[in-house]
């Protein structure tokens, strides 16, 4: 049980050693084998880990490595740590991460790069592992860049395209501004408590400050930073809707299993530092509930299947945010896991979608398809609908269980909950946009294409499809994570709310869905004539271009960055000792010209010495 | 004893490869590989003496002393202690990779060749060692000569101008530090009565204060010259990006090392007051240098250029680190020192492989290599990661205790600096970016090498290798060398020096 909790990362890592020392001399089949073995060994481990927590036998487990660093009065271990929390995140993480690689044998089969692709992946897996199980924050450091390099490497999986090389820089760069403030956080918290130890961090927290005292406030804000950065939230979200230039199974682990989770889980992880600080959570709701906005309403503009289906991400996550923001923390990581059911599935479908079209994206050059690509249908069709949270699928326990915790926030509480449930709205209307307009209506093109499957690519399908429907009814175990501390917000019991509050709720994402389809699919309405607004045209725009955040940044930041290194490429510095060798060949040639050789210049000059020796002589 | 016969197998080492060119002139290579396992055996004696004493060992590992000029005060006084030990073991192991590096590289004057590499390493052997002031002295000077003709002899287009360059750098610097020696020496000479370039004797000298500041800044500019800071970095690229590959390896590996140390081992233990009214200043320096080099890097289009730059924004962090002077600050700035001292001796390498193979430092000339030479990829990739910052690699272990350490000193120094490793990830990338991803380039002449870019052969490999795993070595168990370099740092930041710095202006 101890050393297992070690062997969780362990397979994954050796399955990334091997690819990479040996990927060039395997066959396909060994190379799919190990891949996607390894993962499913992995998975192996933590369902035995699991097993004996779920039903009692044991309790929080501890185990140290080894000491990774230790100089003074600091000290860091390679320590592991599990309890409810991280029951969840490794399941999710090794059961969809499986299921991903899984598909990915059979989605990669033809890519050249066979080999790079699974140590990659395999490599991200291993680092998402050591970020959730580990028990100290510079090891979930560790964890939390190599998650960043590797979605770095897949976003530029395909490298010959400058375009995915900008992508996966622009991914990198950005959450690396959250990881920086996320470090320095790390650095105030070292200080002022004296231990990165993510279990006595909180106690010790919880004992020296006070309620929002100014070092809760500031070492929870730098690590929001990090968070935001990773989940892709305000004002970091940029990179996600780019990050699709990798290839479609990338999407679905970025999306579902690893990375985009890990913001979420480092706020759960650290709540109690969240709840010295209600400012901050509630700051927490607020990016939540603004990301859900803004990404539901891009979401609702875009073409490209794998964009819209990330800005949905953004979205949920903006979901997760608002949960953690008003203390519905197993709300939070309830939502997280249903999302990466049917995302994971939205995803891997939308692969298939890709693949049997020959790698098209463009919604509206497909059409009718649900005869022709079935599985993609029933995959799209189940995922939507969790996502739209409609009644019963997983999606909707989660979502909902969300919305009744900031209704039951003091204050602001019916704000955030009437915002989260005009987001169920858009969520409605996008996700059925695209399956109304990808699977219903007539075929825009790709007539004669018939779907690429096979049962590596059509049984996680399947699993995920289950799991979509049925995952709702998962009772996760962290009760016993968030039931300690203080309520500060809210709380998460079963609340009263009103039957006609449920209605509501039920029937927004309905409506959504009714809206798509007599805008997309029974044509009553239609887009283009309301386009002829200049208004809707204008929003749009705006809407279409993620609100022109990446304008923005250009403008502030980036430009003037590149301006200015531009500029002073020969380095300013520089010029200054040139400065000085040129004065010095300058004053040499004057003195050789003194040297000229005429005996009377030597001695009209002497005379003039002496002259003006003896007078300023005479003057003093 | 084992000190003395290090330089002496550097010394004569150097004599006979340059002799044995007479009979062949594919021996000096040889010669001078040899004279590293001689060394690196020797150096292994000494850490195994160190490790036997536990590591806690507070005074010299080994000591020589012998008379020079006593008249005068001066002598032979070579020592080591766990710091010493740790620069040893990267000079040693950065003088192979420079021989490898070199190997097919170097066709003319081979034997005058490897005769200055070695006496540049017994110069930087011997300024690591040396405790007799004036001894130091000397052997910063054989450090510099050699390696000026390294540059100048076997540089690229425009070596004389380099070397010119980095040799009045050096040498106007390392006479202010000369001068400040002087002055140090004559306020020993009276309070005690006698010369004395002694170390041990020159700590407990108690320079006036209208004073200290002046001399102390002596020391600083030759040695924020050699490490470099900003503004004394305007050598160095220069000097990188035309030395041969040797050249570049040893001086980002090794040569500004010395000057990290010497602030280390000099500057501060001799001047805490003057310190510790200096410290704000070269925080401010430490942090210009590290996010300023970094914007330059960025612009660059000559990739030895670029990646020079970036040496002296990492070498920020370790002048932030030692300014800092407390333990995690100083560890960090030693575990910089030693990782960076891998990776960009690994990066410059690979430049200078590059440059070797397709006649050009113009990363414009480049483009999708990755799918010609995958394995250099592959190593350009992870010492790029590592130059970054990844966790589990060596780099950040430095930087991170460095500003750790510097965050409790000054806490808006270490949070600006801490930017530095976002500017780290975009020119990182954007070398990777430029010069192994992207469109294969058009071939465009007929005799381009664009096609048939050689990857990296077994000794290359074989050195990269060593390296790679010395860096994760460093980023997963630093405690191997911490635990070297915890005594000597225990005893600088517990010494009177030290409570002069802690109870100093600067701490607040």
């Amino acid at each position: 049980m101890f050393e297992s909790l070690g062997l969780l990362p362990t397979f994954p890592l050796l399955g990334f050693l091997t690819l990479f020392l040996a990927g060039s001399f395997l066959p396909r089949r060994i190379i799919g084998l190990v891949g996607a073995g390894s993962i499913g060994l992995s998975f192996l481990v933590a369902l035995s880990i699991v097993m004996p927590f779920l039903s009692g036998e044991s309790d929080v487990v501890r185990h140290v490595v080894y000491t990774w660093l230790s100089v003074g009065n600091f000290q860091s271990e390679f320590g592991l740590y599990l309890d409810g929390l991280t029951v969840v995140m490794i399941l999710v993480i090794t059961g969809v991460g499986f299921l991903i690689h899984l598909y990915s044998t059979g989605f990669m089969i033809d890519d050249p790069s066979y080999s790079r692709f699974f140590a990659i992946m395999n490599l991200f897996v291993a680092s998402m592992l050591i970020l959730v199980i580990a028990d100290n924050l510079l090891l979930l450091y560790l964890g939390w860049e190599g998650v960043g390099l590797c979605s770095y490497l897949l976003i530029g999986f395909w490298y010959s395209d400058p375009a995915n090389g900008y992508a996966a820089r622009k991914a990198f760069v950005t959450t690396r501004v959250g990881d920086t403030s996320m470090a320095i956080g790390l650095f105030l918290l070292f200080t002022q408590l004296g231990t990165l130890d993510i279990q006595s961090l909180m106690v010790l927290a919880q004992d020296r400050w006070g309620m929002g005292s100014g070092f809760a406030v500031a070492a929870s804000l730098l690590l929001l930073g990090g968070a935001v950065g990773k989940s892709a939230q305000l004002p970091l979200q940029t990179w996600l809707p780019d990050a699709m230039a990798g290839p479609t199974p990338i999407s679905a682990l970025i999306h579902a299993a690893t990375m985009v989770t890990a913001g979420v889980y480092l706020i759960a992880r650290m709540h109690p530092l969240f709840e010295l600080a209600p400012n901050v959570q509630l700051l927490v709701a607020f990016i939540g509930l603004a990301t859900l906005l803004i990404a539901g309403f891009t979401a609702m503009t875009q073409h490209d299947i794998k964009r819209i289906l990330a800005y949905s991400t953004i979205s949920q996550i903006g979901y997760m945010f608002l949960g953690l923001g008003v203390g519905a923390w197993s709300a939070s990581i309830f939502h997280l896991m249903t999302h990466a059911f049917f995302k994971a599935l939205l995803f891997l479908g939308a692969g298939t979608v890709i693949l049997s079209l020959h790698h098209e994206h463009d919604i509206f050059k497909m059409g009718g398809k649900w005869r022709q690509l079935p599985i993609a249908f029933a995959s799209f069709m189940i995922g939507s609908l969790a996502l739209a949270a409609f009644p019963f699928t997983s999606g909707y326990f989660s979502k909902d269980e969300i919305l009744i915790g900031a209704l039951a926030v003091e204050g602001v509480g019916f704000w955030l909950w009437f915002g989260g449930v005009v987001g169920a709205f858009f969520t409605g209307v996008y996700s059925f946009r695209l399956v109304f307009v990808v699977f219903f209506g007539e075929s825009r093109g790709h007539h004669d294409e018939g779907e690429v499957t096979g049962l590596a690519m059509a049984i996680p399908l399947f699993v995920l499809m289950i799991l979509a429907l049925f995952g709702g009814f998962i009772h996760i175990p962290v009760d016993s994570v968030f039931s300690h501390g203080t309520e500060l917000l809210g709380t998460h019991e079963e609340h009263s709310v009103s039957t006609f509050m449920h209605a509501v709720m039920i029937a927004v994402p309905l409506f959504g869905i009714g809206v798509s389809y007599l805008f997309y699919c029974a044509n009553v309405f239609s887009v283009n004539k309301l386009m002829r607004l200049p208004l809707a045209k204008r929003l749009h725009a705006l809407w279409f271009s993620g609100w022109g955040f990446d304008y923005l940044y250009r403008l502030l930041f980036i430009s003037p960055f590149l301006w200015l290194a531009k500029i002073n490429r020969r380095d300013v510095v520089d010029t200054f000792y040139a400065g000085i060798v040129v004065l010095s060949v300058f004053s040499n040639s004057v003195s050789v010209r003194s040297q000229s050789g005429l005996l009377r210049w030597y001695i009209l000059s002497i005379v003039i010495g002496i002259v003006l020796l003896v007078s300023v002589g005479a003057f003093l | 004893m084992i000190l003395l016969s290090l330089i002496g197998v550097f010394f004569f080492g150097g004599l006979l490869a340059w002799m044995s060119e007479i009979v062949d002139t594919r021996l000096p290579r040889w010669v001078a590989m040899l004279s590293m396992l001689v060394s690196s055996g020797l150096v292994f004696r000494l850490i195994f003496v160190l490790d036997s004493s536990g590591g806690e060992l507070l005074g010299w590992v080994d000591e020589f002393k012998g008379p020079w000029i006593p008249s005068l005060g001066i002598e032979f006084f070579f020592a080591a202690d766990g710091l010493t030990v740790l620069m040893l073991g990267l000079t040693i192991l950065l003088g192979a990779v420079a021989i490898a590096s070199a190997w097919d590289e170097i066709k003319e004057r081979v034997g005058f060749f490897y005769f200055n590499l070695l006496w540049t390493l017994a110069g930087v052997v011997g300024v690591f060692t040396a405790l007799d002031l004036f001894l130091f002295f000397f052997f910063w000077e054989v450090m510099l000569i050699p390696m000026y003709f390294i540059i100048a002899i076997w540089g690229h287009e425009n070596r004389r101008y380099a070397a010119t360059k980095f040799f009045i750098f050096t040498q106007v610097t390392g006479m202010m530090m000369l001068v400040s020696l002087l002055c140090i020496v004559y306020f020993h000479s009276l309070q005690f009565g006698i010369f004395s370039f002694n170390y041990n004797d020159l700590l407990r000298v108690d320079i006036p204060r209208s004073f200290d500041l002046w001399i102390m800044l002596g020391f600083f500019t030759a040695f924020a010259t050699k490490l470099p800071s900003v503004p004394f970095h305007a050598w160095l690229p220069d000097a990188h990006s035309q030395a041969p590959t040797a050249g570049s390896v040893l001086l980002a590996g090794v040569l500004l090392k010395t000057g990290a140390y010497g602030l280390i081992r000099f500057t501060i233990p001799l001047f805490p007051e003057a310190t510790a009214v200096f410290a704000p200043v070269a925080m401010t320096l430490a942090v210009i240098s590290i996010l300023y080099c970094a914007k330059v890097a960025l612009a660059q289009t000559d990739i030895k250029r670029l990646i020079a730059y970036t040496s002296v924004s990492h070498m920020g962090f370790v002048l932030l680190g030692i300014y800092a002077w407390n333990e995690l600050g100083l560890q960090g700035a030693i575990m910089t020192m030693l990782a960076h001292g891998l990776s960009a001796a690994a990066l410059f390498m690979l430049a200078g492989g590059l440059q070797h193979r397709i006649h050009t430092r113009d990363m414009r000339e480049m483009s999708g290599f990755w799918i010609l030479a995958p394995k250099m990829a592959v190593v350009a990739l992870f010492f790029s990661v590592a130059a970054l910052g990844l966790p589990g690699l060596g780099n950040f272990v430095g930087e991170f205790l460095a500003l750790l350490g510097a965050f409790s000193v000054s806490i808006p120094a270490a949070a600006i600096a801490a930017f530095g490793v976002i500017f780290a990830s975009v020119y990182s990338l954007w070398v990777m970016q430029s010069v192994f991803q992207g469109p294969q380039l058009k071939q465009e002449t007929k005799d381009s090498p664009h096609e048939t870019l050689l990857d990296l052969d077994r000794r290359e490999l074989f050195f990269y290798g060593v390296m790679m795993i010395g860096l994760l070595w460093m980023g997963l168990y630093p405690q191997t060398f911490l635990d070297l370099s915890s005594g000597v740092v225990e005893g600088l930041v517990m010494s009177d020096g030290a409570a002069v710095l802690y109870a100093g202006e600067f701490l607040k």
